[in-house]
């Protein structure tokens, strides 16, 4: 088999996929995308809802669907794709070692590497609720999978931990398919998920959703009887005298996700600590050249479309880069996470790029505020652009344009912050 | 006088409304921040509508279910009954997507189509 490409993607979900068709109408030839499952798609699949494709195709889709508008493509491009495919390691110049049934184990080399493996659900561990370790404790995702791909049902009674979308998915999923959803419970004050979710998933099948509230124990001999759930305060510690019993066989959590770095931290790779992805410039490259990352790898989105967009970047990014058509700036420009900025991404911006007008920066806010402008200041403390937003909250991305005019030799930093109107 | 609280999904901000009604017909809406609230309110109270995702089990396939969704909205009281009508419906392998699996879902007009393929196989993936 062939052992040298241009370009080898790890992970076939919607931003593997993104990458591959972008980079292939950006001229780049020899083109590997490796996937450790059976199939193409990720988590699409196994999210049978609907809601994706609004931004990105302008029509509703749900995750199947959304999927195959890439994957049928993807035959047409003759872009080799190995799936059941595992990679065990990646070399900082860029040689991949992976295993799978057919081939053995594989050495391959690549002149550029994108990271695109996605994400992976917080655990009961991650969080450490005390008690007993009965059976009938799922991630959502998991859940989803047994319901959706497998044809299995998880449990009759259920509590949900944690607001996020999966959580309150599979809350009207769980009562669709005749189980008795009787709260999803929210540590925090707020949704950490989509507006649209809380209304479609909880409030049309009366699901009680209680914020300020969380699990405190789990009890159960062989299979989960009951959980303990209290309010907290606001350092999200427990208030003794609020606690209930809830008696159900099955807990999900959705209690938040974690982008699966293991091979780039083997690479060498500096994390950004709030991300936990890796730091990148405005190609989506990390501090090796021609290492790329997009997805929720990169850091963790709302949407399968805004993932799509981020593969697209590095599709065209990978093109420039191996054609070696890039110019450095004088300096990088580090872009500083300011007041209730929780994260930005990029981290910075490296190239001078002729006819760019302008650099699309996304963030996520620490906590919810309303009628607010979002503030990039330079070094001196000078306004380089402020953008009205009648409401941001955690839950959803923010996103706003740096125009490129202002962006000059002697610029080092600019700091975002979101400051009351 | 009857009172419904609802919220509206349009956009981010989430407004919380307030629909006051009287023998079945909207006499105010309250708490919206802009236009789009009014409509969905209306919408919401005359007739609520959902699209339904769900899956179907699959006869000699390489997965043991197809997912699936009625192609247009359905009325929002449906769904649960959908369910149970859903729950008989056999597919034999293959399915492509797209395919009708169920035309005129229960009287709705709406068909319930596969959202993805399934190929044939002589032995699940999964069992």
């Amino acid at each position: 088999m062939k052992v040298e490409y241009d370009l080898v993607i790890i992970g076939g979900g919607p931003a593997g996929l993104a990458v591959a068709l972008e980079a292939r109408r950006n001229t780049v030839k020899d083109i590997l995308l490796l996937e450790r499952d059976k199939y193409l798609g990720g988590i699409l699949p196994q999210c049978i809802h609907n809601g994706f494709g609004l931004q990105y195709f302008k029509e509703e889709l749900t995750g199947p669907e959304y999927a195959e508008r890439f994957i049928a493509k993807l035959n047409d491009n003759r872009i080799d794709v190995k799936t059941e495919t595992m990679v065990i390691k990646i070399t900082p110049d860029k040689r991949i070692i992976a295993i799978n049934r057919d081939d053995g184990l594989l050495h391959i080399q690549a002149k550029a590497v994108v990271l695109a493996m996605g994400c992976r659900e917080r655990t009961r561990e991650a969080i450490a609720i005390p008690g007993n370790r009965p059976a009938g404790i799922f991630t959502a995702g998991t859940a989803q999978r047994y319901i959706n791909i497998e044809g299995y049902m998880p449990g009759r009674e259920v509590v949900v931990l944690g607001s996020g979308d999966i959580g309150m998915i599979m809350a009207r999923r769980m009562t669709l398919e005749g189980a008795r959803v009787k709260a999803v419970l929210e540590i925090m004050p707020f949704s950490t998920g989509l507006i649209r979710n809380r209304v479609q998933c909880l409030d049309d099948f009366n699901i009680p959703l209680k914020f300020n509230h969380t699990i405190t124990r789990i009890e159960g001999e062989k299979r989960v009887e009951r959980v303990t759930v209290a309010q907290v305060d606001k350092n999200l510690q427990a208030i003794p005298g609020t606690e209930e019993e809830m008696s159900c066989d099955t807990i999900l959590l959705s209690v938040g996700l974690i982008p699966e770095n293991e091979l780039t931290g083997e690479m060498g790779i500096k994390l950004d600590p709030v991300t936990r992805g890796p730091i990148v410039n405005e190609n989506r490259e990390t501090e090796i050249e021609g290492v790329f990352a997009c997805g929720n790898v990169l850091h963790v989105h709302d949407l399968a479309d805004f993932v799509s967009e981020e593969g697209e970047i590095v599709g065209r990014a990978v093109g420039e880069c191996l054609k070696r058509n890039r110019k450095f700036r004088y300096q990088p420009i580090k872009i500083v996470p300011g007041e209730n900025i929780a994260y930005v991404v990029p981290q910075h911006i490296d190239f001078i790029v002729p006819g760019r007008k302008k650099i699309k920066i996304f963030m996520r806010v620490k906590k919810p505020a309303e009628r607010v402008r979002i503030n990039l200041l330079d070094d001196k403390g000078r306004v380089l652009g402020s953008y009205k937003k009648r409401i941001v909250t955690p839950g959803e991305m923010v996103s706003v344009y740096l125009p490129e005019v202002l962006l000059d030799d002697k610029l080092k930093n600019i700091t975002i912050s979101v400051k009351r109107n | 006088m009857e009172q419904n609280k609802i919220i509206c999904v349009s956009c981010p901000i989430g407004c919380r409304m307030t629909i006051r009604s009287k023998d079945g017909k909207i006499t105010s809406i309250i708490g919206n921040a802009c236009p789009k609230g009014i409509k969905y309110a209306e919408e919401e109270f005359i007739n609520p509508l959902r699209i339904l995702p769900t899956t179907v089990k699959v006869i000699g396939g390489e997965l043991p279910l197809v997912s699936v969704k009625t192609e247009k909205a359905i009325p929002k009281r449906l769904l649960l009954k959908a369910m149970t009508k859903i729950a008989e419906i056999e597919v034999k392998a293959p399915v492509k997507i797209g395919q009708v699996i169920k035309d005129d879902l229960m009287g709705t007009g709406v068909s319930l189509i596969a959202t993805r393929n399934i190929k044939k196989a002589d032995s699940n993936l999964y069992s």
